[in-house]
């Protein structure tokens, strides 16, 4: 009877989280949280569309529309590539393991602050989603067809005919979806420095002045929520021309060339190795001299740090899904209540964690608190609103009982399953994103990277960043054997294959 | 055998995912009555005890024609759930969790009469197709209402398991309107027989007045 079920699993990772929030700091330190909250409700209420920098506006959708044009196709190549080489795979594993803020924390150095390092900083990483995702699609794909092609068809030919038409249409929802994530990211990379509207909205909110801040972000919300109308196969090429002409100039940096030679021949490179002799066994004991403190006292508290979040965060979005979800479902809202959930819920997943969590720290202070609340509502408000759609999805039987007893002896437990689905995928992107806080302050591996970046000390910062990616390719792993474990693995956990409405 | 009327229908027709599948029906049934309705597949059976259902929601009790259990709960708690409105939602949310044991003596009980109280906390998920649609009957037992709307309740079982749900159906309900397939089931339990074809009603009639030929003919069930 002890077999892994949907009941014990739910409940080890309950008491797991539970347990974190005991060793967790989540006091609030601000004197007076709820004045500046009343401050920022009022700003809301009140958005000052005058101090709206149109510029910011244009360069967010510029650096998104040519950043995740790159990726995708990259990851398209990668993703053809992708089955025959390990390599290409492993690649893939790397650049999508990396934050697109800790890329573009490196790219910086490279390339100053300025348009190659705003794009690259989102193309490198979502080359490698897109080349997982498309991946995976194509093996997903009907092969029917492919089977019965005459003998001979060249590889290409086969894909051509008996493969892309049937996975075009998914490509090109993931990839339309895609640009909605991209043009988040974008608004956050402002946080660095990037002319986006992140850039401002940091200023906006560091300063209080939170009416500016609301107009700003409602022209962000707009952006989004009419992403289906203006980004469209056929707007898409000149939508990206556009953007391309339309990016602004960078500054500083020199020349970045000789920056890239320098950052990867050198800055890069672990201090011992950097005049030592390979071969010598003193470079090799040096080395672990070098590393044994930062494994001590940066890589071990960092990962301890960036796992009690996460698992808060995790377990309080579980919980806030299963809370929000009947607001998205028709059965449960009714048809006037459903359109509200989802304009509530649709806000909510729009609003950057990574900014979501900047604004709570300004409120409540520093603590492990904000980023706890930003990733579990963020997060919450995704799962929620796909939970959503599956329980709008369902069969009921003509006599199924209403509310309450709907909810818990009938829609939630037959989605349990893909519940937990959705639950365990998102565990990796939150761990990672809980890594990403620690540039706000909380001691996660994230703020050990910054503080290494901003001492200069790269070698140390790459050995922190590759921690980072090993522990979500752990995550990672754990996730999947769960899923196979609970036997929940081919259900579905991209935003982009829930059930239509 | 001339009780209160519980269904009519005048001239119904009805439609599904927006085409006609039912025309110019007229049925009327009584309390007492147990009715077969036969047809082939697609004649509009499922349609018509949907327009029954909706007459009375609160007065019958159902067999869909999918088992329609929930899965990852056990059949303890399918069963119950034929119950959920006779209780207030915080003890059907304590039994959710922690099932009384006052509950769990009842549902055994309806259970043991379709042979499957080994299997109570069993997950409804794991069971064979016979057993899960034994759980939905159980569940319509235990539900209790005097009418019982059945939609080929026992397609998943023996003709002797049948034959015995279908017994044990008529000594709990007052009423039933069953769809079935197997003729002699309908000629042995019910004491009137619909056919449908076509959407539309090509036979009403007593069962005693009927052979196995006579309704064969309108469909290609198995003699």
């Amino acid at each position: 009877m002890n077999r892994l079920g949907f009941g014990n699993t739910s409940l080890w990772f309950l008491i797991s989280a539970l347990l974190c929030l005991v060793v967790a700091d989540i006091t609030v330190t601000a004197l007076n949280p709820w004045g500046e909250m009343l401050r920022l409700l009022r700003g809301i209420l009140r958005p000052d569309m005058l101090s709206i920098e149109a510029w910011s506006v244009v360069w967010t959708i510029a650096f998104a529309v040519v950043g995740v044009g790159i990726g995708a196709t990259a990851g398209f190549v990668l993703a053809i590539a992708f089955p025959h080489f390990s390599g290409v795979r492993g690649l893939a594993v790397m650049l999508r393991g990396i934050h697109e803020l800790f890329w573009a924390l490196l790219l910086i150095q490279v390339f100053g602050i300025g348009p190659a390092t705003g794009v690259l900083a989102i193309a490198i990483p979502y080359a490698g989603i897109f080349a997982k995702v498309f991946a995976e699609m194509i093996e997903e794909a009907d092969l029917a067809a492919e089977k019965v092609l005459p003998s001979g068809t060249s590889a290409i030919s086969a894909f051509a005919f008996a493969r892309l038409p049937d996975v075009a249409e998914r490509f090109k929802t993931y990839t339309l979806y895609r640009l909605e994530c991209g043009l988040r990211s974008t608004l956050v990379l402002g946080f660095v420095g990037l002319p986006t509207v992140g850039f401002h909205l940091e200023g906006y909110f560091k300063q209080g002045k939170y009416a500016a801040a609301a107009a700003l972000l409602g022209v962000f919300y707009v952006l989004i929520g009419t992403r289906r109308l203006w980004a469209r196969p056929t707007t898409v090429p000149l939508l990206f021309i556009g953007g391309l002409l339309l990016l602004p100039e960078g500054i500083g940096g020199g020349s970045s060339l000789a920056n890239l030679a320098r950052f990867v021949t050198h800055d890069i490179i672990p201090t011992p190795f950097r005049n030592g002799d390979v071969a010598s066994l003193a470079t090799w004991s040096g080395f672990a001299a070098w590393l044994q403190p930062i494994v001590w006292h940066k890589v071990l508290p960092g990962v301890w740090n960036t796992i009690v979040l996460a698992q808060i965060a995790l377990v309080g979005m579980g919980i806030l899904a299963l809370l929000l979800f009947p607001l998205v479902s028709r059965q449960f809202a009714g048809r006037i209540g459903q359109p509200a959930g989802r304009v509530l819920l649709v806000v909510v997943r729009s609003t950057p964690e990574y900014m979501l969590g900047y604004v709570l720290l300004q409120l409540l202070g520093p603590s492990m608190l904000p980023a706890i609340i930003a990733l579990a509502v963020h997060n919450g408000a995704i799962v929620g609103y796909l939970m959503g759609r599956h329980a709008d999805a369902l069969d009921y039987r003509m006599d199924a009982p209403k509310g309450v007893n709907l909810y818990a002896y009938d829609t939630t437990p037959r989605l349990f399953g893909q519940f937990l689905a959705y639950n365990l995928y998102r565990w990796e992107i939150i761990v990672r994103e809980s890594a990403i806080f620690g540039i706000l302050g909380v001691a996660t591996l994230g703020y050990y990277v910054d503080a290494a970046i901003s001492e200069l000390r790269f070698d140390v910062a790459g050995v922190l960043i590759l921690a980072t990616v090993g522990l979500c390719a752990l995550i990672d792993a754990l996730s999947r054997g769960l899923r196979k474990a609970l036997r929940i693995s081919m259900l579905a956990t991209r935003l982009a294959d829930a059930p239509a409405r | 055998m001339d009780g209160d009327i519980v269904f009519e229908l005048k001239r119904a027709c009805a439609g599904y995912n927006g085409r006609p599948v039912l025309f110019d029906i007229d049925l009327t049934v009584r309390a007492g009555e147990r009715i077969a309705v036969m047809g082939r597949s697609g004649a509009g059976k499922s349609t018509l005890l949907g327009l029954l259902y909706a007459q009375r929601p609160t007065d019958v009790a159902l067999v869909p024609q999918v088992s329609a259990l929930v899965k990852p709960l056990s059949v303890f708690h399918n069963v119950y759930m034929g119950r959920l409105d006779c209780h207030s939602t915080a003890y059907n949310l304590r039994n959710l969790v922690w099932p009384a044991a006052c509950e769990v003596a009842e549902v055994r009980g309806v259970l043991e009469s379709v042979g499957l109280e080994r299997e109570i906390f069993s997950q409804a998920g794991a069971l064979s197709g016979g057993q899960q649609q034994r759980t939905s009957v159980a569940r319509a037992l235990y539900n209790g209402r005097p009418t019982l709307i059945g939609d080929e309740p026992v397609s998943a079982l023996d003709r002797v398991q049948g034959g015995d749900v279908l017994s044990l159906l008529k000594s709990h309900h007052q009423t039933l309107v069953l769809a079935l397939h197997d003729v002699h089931h309908a000629l042995a339990h019910a004491d009137r027989i619909v056919v449908l074809e076509h959407g539309r009603k090509v036979i009403d009639e007593s069962s005693r007045k009927l052979t196995a030929n006579d309704l064969l003919h309108h469909f290609g069930g198995e003699p």
